[in-house]
């Protein structure tokens, strides 16, 4: 794979892109990255926002450790990885702030602990060390967007049943409320979103036996 | 004339029989209407077929004193707060007529879930839930919405049951996961002043003797009625005279387990003391250690949920650690967090969660014991 030219979109390459989607998913699969999925998904918007964001910046550090991969001294490799993804965090952030002032405000600490999300440190090291620059391109850019996904499923859930809006319009109709609904505040909490990737977990594994640990 | 009936029908749920599939439902109402005519055909032989079913029988069973007061409660408090004045069977019909569709709909939820999963996996149909459905209802508030009752008790059925394998497997109190689904998925039914006296008058203060101690209100209800059980509540908790009935059935059946029973008990009157000493601004502190004992679910949960064999400790030694804490946890998050008046449920829940943990000491513990004792005897006879 190394020496041979591939088309930019060969197979191969875009396997890197849809894998984490599915069998390689970061979340469900690799289980990276749960404390924020935890934290952003109670509304969609900051949810997508912060999707975004991962995702930008796991194909971005992705791409800038993977051309630098031959010149970084294993010994202090993992420091230059985290000024490359802090600086890409602190771009991320400041440019939330100045055009999404609203959202950034809402995911707040988070945006800022992108550095420390197991997902992008877990890619650099896993793949970017070890891979030329367009194929970790695509593998991070997979892999945010694999951890976006679940966190849209999840996020619409909590905000369909916690809050009853989706991106913030009110989509359960006013005579349900009369006829007695309420909204479930057990979905704003933190452990529902627990539980539901725990489901998302559970439905996956049964469709695709290949994925249940043996032990 | 039962028996006749089914064993006509039983060769359709046999192996080629055209309704095979059905064969775990027809099991477990056979199984459920007359005892398994199984007999042990190897190994040590135990004649009285005690089995799970019979154990789950005798706690309903034992519910029931609590059930019948709490009903009566329920129509009791209605008139209470109108101010009127009813006979016993006006008053027990009121909350006969409250409190029976809670029972309906929480046991068609989840044996619906439970024979549905049974079928799914060709597994029998585990009896499990009969209690469970029992005490969902006696842990909710009177007027509880019924949808809510069937979302939480189908929460507490597949998340907190099923997913682990069922009956016998969970982790925790599945009625219990119920009562804190609702208590935190719709925090409005299920505290503060209003919802605890069925359709009380407007200006009715209901809160319950717990709620009014949070408040700051030291003028509560006398301990002879919180013992007798005249006061608001969830339909189940508020009779102590039923809930010791229902303890004594336990223990004389020997189903529940004396050691959690008691030692719950002296875990909270032992914190309720301590606190005394302590003293403080907080109004909890300085209540007679006793009356915790008389408030809110304590007893409740320390007869009926805290015993759960399934989800308590399993080690003698690990009941009284495991029943001692709990009843001190309760205490403290009663005196200390005025959002959750009611502790008894959290630290129940808690505790489940470090039982098998507990155990795991206990039996270390123990091991080391014995190998210290084995070592000395050999050392003695070298």
């Amino acid at each position: 794979m190394e020496d041979k030219k591939q088309p930019l979109f060969s197979p191969t390459n875009l396997k890197l892109l849809t894998k984490p989607l599915g069998k390689n998913n970061p979340i469900t699969v690799q289980v990276l990255g749960i404390c924020s999925a935890l934290a952003v998904t109670v509304k969609l918007e900051p949810a997508f926002v912060m999707a975004v964001s991962v995702t930008i910046v796991v194909a971005l550090s992705n791409l800038f450790i993977s051309l630098l991969r031959t010149t970084i001294p294993p010994r202090i490799r993992m420091i230059v990885q985290l000024m490359i993804v802090a600086f890409l965090v602190i771009i991320v952030d400041q440019i939330l702030q100045a055009f999404v002032y609203d959202i950034s405000k809402k995911l707040s600490i988070f945006v800022g602990l992108i550095i420390t999300n197991c997902i992008v440190m877990g890619r650099l090291e896993a793949f970017a060390m070890a891979n030329k620059p367009w194929q970790s391109f695509l593998d991070g850019l997979g892999n945010g967007a694999g951890y976006g996904v679940i966190l849209l499923i999840v996020a619409f859930f909590r905000e369909l049943i916690g809050s009853g809006t989706l991106w913030g319009y009110q989509v359960v109709p006013q005579e349900f409320y009369d006829a007695g609904y309420v909204n479930n505040g057990m979905f704003i909490l933190p452990p529902m979103a627990l539980i539901i990737v725990g489901v998302i977990i559970w439905i996956q594994r049964a469709r695709n036996k290949e994925l249940v640990e043996k032990n | 004339m039962l028996r006749k009936f089914l064993d006509r029908i039983k060769p359709n749920f046999q192996k080629g029989g055209k309704l095979h599939f059905l064969h775990s439902t027809f099991d477990a109402f056979e199984t459920f209407l007359h005892v398994p005519n199984k007999v042990t055909t190897t190994g040590a032989h135990i004649r009285d077929s005690f089995d799970s079913k019979r154990a789950m029988s005798i706690v309903v069973i034992a519910l029931i004193p609590a059930l019948l007061f709490g009903m009566w409660n329920v129509g009791y408090q209605h008139f209470l707060s109108h101010g009127v004045t009813a006979d016993f069977w006006q008053i027990f019909f009121y909350g006969l007529w409250k409190v029976l569709p809670i029972i309906v709909v929480s046991y068609v939820t989840g044996l619906g879930i439970e024979f549905a999963v049974a079928q799914i996996r060709g597994h029998e149909v585990n009896e499990g839930f009969l209690v469970t459905g029992m005490l969902i209802p006696l842990l909710c508030p009177p007027d509880v919405p019924l949808w809510m009752v069937a979302t939480a008790t189908a929460f507490a059925v597949i998340i907190g049951k099923e997913v682990f394998g069922g009956t016998g497997m969970n982790v925790w109190n599945p009625a219990l996961i119920a009562r804190a689904f609702l208590f935190f998925a719709y925090p409005s039914q299920m505290s503060g002043d209003n919802v605890w006296v069925s359709k009380g008058a407007d200006a009715y203060s209901g809160a319950t003797p717990l709620a009014q101690l949070g408040a700051g209100n030291i003028d509560i209800t006398s301990a002879q009625d919180m013992f007798i059980g005249l006061i608001p509540g969830s339909i189940g908790e508020t009779s102590k005279i039923a809930i010791l009935l229902g303890a004594i059935i336990l223990l004389w059946t020997g189903v529940a387990s004396f050691r959690i029973m008691l030692s719950v008990v002296i875990g909270g009157l032992s914190m309720g003391w301590l606190l005394n000493l302590v003293g403080g601004e907080n109004v909890f502190m300085h209540i007679p250690a006793y009356q915790h004992l008389l408030m809110g679910g304590f007893m409740f949960g320390a007869v009926f949920m805290a015993t759960d064999p399934v989800t308590a400790s399993q080690t003698g030694t690990g009941k009284w650690i495991y029943g001692f804490l709990i009843g001190v946890i309760a205490v403290l998050i009663r005196v200390f967090n005025p959002a959750y008046p009611e502790g008894m449920m959290l630290s129940i829940l808690l505790m489940n969660t470090f039982a098998p943990l507990i155990d795991h000491y206990v039996i270390n513990a123990n091991k080391k014991r014995r190998l210290k004792r084995a070592k000395n005897a050999l050392q003695q006879t070298i």
